[in-house]
């Protein structure tokens, strides 16, 4: 059994265009994803999925309406066990540690998510971003864990003087920043983006993919997106999924220029999905 | 064919008066009630009605002190016994239930809001007053909060459910507990409608009768503490109104002002802290 890892490591692969060569030495997985099925009551939706979340890096999860993306993405902080009836074969390691062993919350303080819409909670600013530190008992300053957060979602300048009024009252594109800093303040290694941008208009998506290059040097990132686009334009390397199996996993400037796999050309030059 | 389309537009006419009409009368009831109570219980209204005990027969003057304070306590104690049950077990249906046992109790909860409110005062009585040989505010206010069980529970789980489920795999993401989400946000975000889904309950089971004729029965003084009998303002109504006296008739309308004042202005209240809740959401 092999963990799909891409960049060069990828026996697939072969010398990516554009990628460092010092990328594939250091390159460390943060998961390992091995036979992964997972099943929602009897219906399979993932069929044996291997792969490797390289750390530092953005990696993209493709593939049309139905495919399994966000399914694959929410086992990796197993928000699936909120739903009846799921069921998980296979192992996830987190930094070696098998996540299905660990307590779900701790688990969920080291892998945050950021979702398809804006969710704030109907508090303040202030108390959105201290919420997961104020659950995980954390001893700091909340002071300055909320603005080293706000700093890191690139939202601070603009709602610093207004940190205790309701989070209700900023834009959509705002309201999505607020949820990267509340899912940053935390601190977790891993930060998974499940369509951040679908429910944002082009400036404010255009604001989340350049914070996607400041919070790489950070955090390591996954990222379900529907827009072939965004992937090319911010991912490492990108998987595409077709009917729960992974079809193709290559660095991002490879699978986009020259997919491996008829199914990914057909997918990317919009033969389908 | 013209004459089809006279008939048609004759039965459309017809129809949208009736409709009208009927919505009229259903409106125009409480408009009736409302001004029947004005007119025949603001003379017997002032201000001793508010401080006073009743006078005997015959004695002019008088109120019913008494009254209203029992009502405030047996609402009081059956608030307290009806709206955690209610409460806890709207939330465990909205959060946690599994298909089954939610099902029974969803049913049952209905049920029990369908049983006659005299049969909840029966077996008040049997539990409550029967073992101790005499009837008690308390055994009245826990007849009372049996019968807003129902009401707070099924509000609180429709509330519940209305937050939206994102709200929920936000805090989860966070590390947080499903206890611990719940908490903080779930409720918290619907806590408006639940506080109206209480007020609400509360006007509804305030003009109840029948669960306190023999339990809380009646008193004409002064009720210390929470083991005697107590007046309240629907019994002194029904005392009142069945009586041979004349000014006690007027006593009775005025109790009923006052009751169904009291009862109106919960609803208003409600309503406006349900509408507030709305708007501050939006923006």
């Amino acid at each position: 059994m092999t963990i799909k890892v891409a960049l060069d490591k990828n026996p697939q692969a072969g010398p990516a265009p554009g990628n460092h060569p010092a990328a594939a030495a250091d390159l460390r997985l943060r998961i390992r994803i091995s036979n992964l099925n997972f099943y929602y009551g009897s219906k399979q939706v993932l069929f044996g999925i291997n792969l490797g979340i390289a750390t530092n890096r953005v990696t993209a999860l493709i593939g049309p309406s139905g495919c399994g993306k966000s399914t694959l993405l929410r086992t990796l902080n197993r928000m699936h066990e909120t739903l009846r009836h799921t069921r998980l074969e296979g192992e996830i390691l987190l930094d070696d540690e098998n996540i299905l062993g660990l307590d779900v919350t701790r688990l969920r303080r080291r892998v945050g998510m950021v979702f398809q819409r804006p969710n704030p909670f109907p508090k303040s600013i202030f108390d959105n971003v201290a919420y997961g530190l104020r659950v995980n008992g954390y001893q700091g300053s909340l002071e300055e864990a909320v603005e080293r957060s706000l700093q890191s979602a690139a939202l601070w300048e603009e709602v610093k003087d207004q940190l205790h009024k309701s989070a209700y009252g900023l834009s959509g594109g705002q309201q999505q920043r607020l949820c990267i800093a509340r899912a940053l303040a935390v601190d977790p290694e891993v930060l998974l983006l499940d369509e951040p941008c679908s429910a944002l208009d082009p400036v404010n998506t255009a604001k989340i993919e350049e914070l996607l290059f400041q919070l790489k040097e950070r955090w390591t990132i996954v990222i379900v997106t529907h827009n072939m686009q965004q992937a090319a334009r911010v991912s490492d390397s990108t998987a595409f999924l077709l009917n729960g199996q992974l079809i193709e996993f290559n660095p991002t400037p490879q699978l986009f220029t020259t997919p491996a796999d008829a199914r990914t050309e057909a997918y990317i030059t919009g033969r389908f999905g | 064919m013209n004459s089809r389309l006279v008939w048609r537009k004759i039965v459309n006419g017809v129809m949208l008066s009736l409709t009208g009409l009927c919505a009229l009368l259903a409106v125009s009831v409480l408009f009736f009630i409302l001004g029947y109570l004005v007119w025949q219980g603001g003379r017997a209204l002032d201000w001793s009605f508010f401080t006073q005990l009743p006078k005997p027969v015959g004695e002019a003057g008088g109120g019913m002190a008494n009254a209203i304070l029992g009502s405030a306590k047996l609402l009081l104690v059956a608030a307290l016994v009806g709206v955690p049950i209610g409460f806890f077990g709207g939330v465990y249906l909205a959060e946690f239930g599994g298909r089954t046992f939610s099902y029974l109790v969803r049913y049952t909860t209905d049920l029990l809001n369908g049983v006659p409110s005299i049969v909840i005062g029966i077996f008040a009585y049997s539990v409550l007053v029967l073992p101790f040989k005499h009837f008690s505010t308390l055994a009245g206010a826990v007849a009372l909060g049996m019968m807003m069980i129902p009401i707070t529970l099924r509000s609180t789980e429709e509330f519940l459910r209305q937050v939206p489920r994102e709200l929920r795999e936000g805090a989860l993401a966070l590390g947080a507990s499903k206890w611990k989400t719940i908490a903080s946000v779930v409720v918290p975000a619907a806590y408006r409608g639940v506080l109206t889904a209480v007020l609400l309950a509360v006007a509804r089971v305030a003009g109840e009768t029948a669960p306190l004729l023999f339990t809380a029965f009646n008193n004409r003084f002064w009720s210390p503490g929470w083991s005697q009998p107590t007046a309240s303002l629907p019994v002194m109504i029904y005392t009142y109104a069945i009586a041979p006296y004349e000014d006690w008739h007027r006593q009775a309308w005025a109790a009923g002002l006052v009751l169904l004042g009291l009862v109106l202005a919960t609803n208003v209240v409600a309503r406006a802290v349900l509408a507030r809740g709305i708007s501050a959401q939006r923006s």
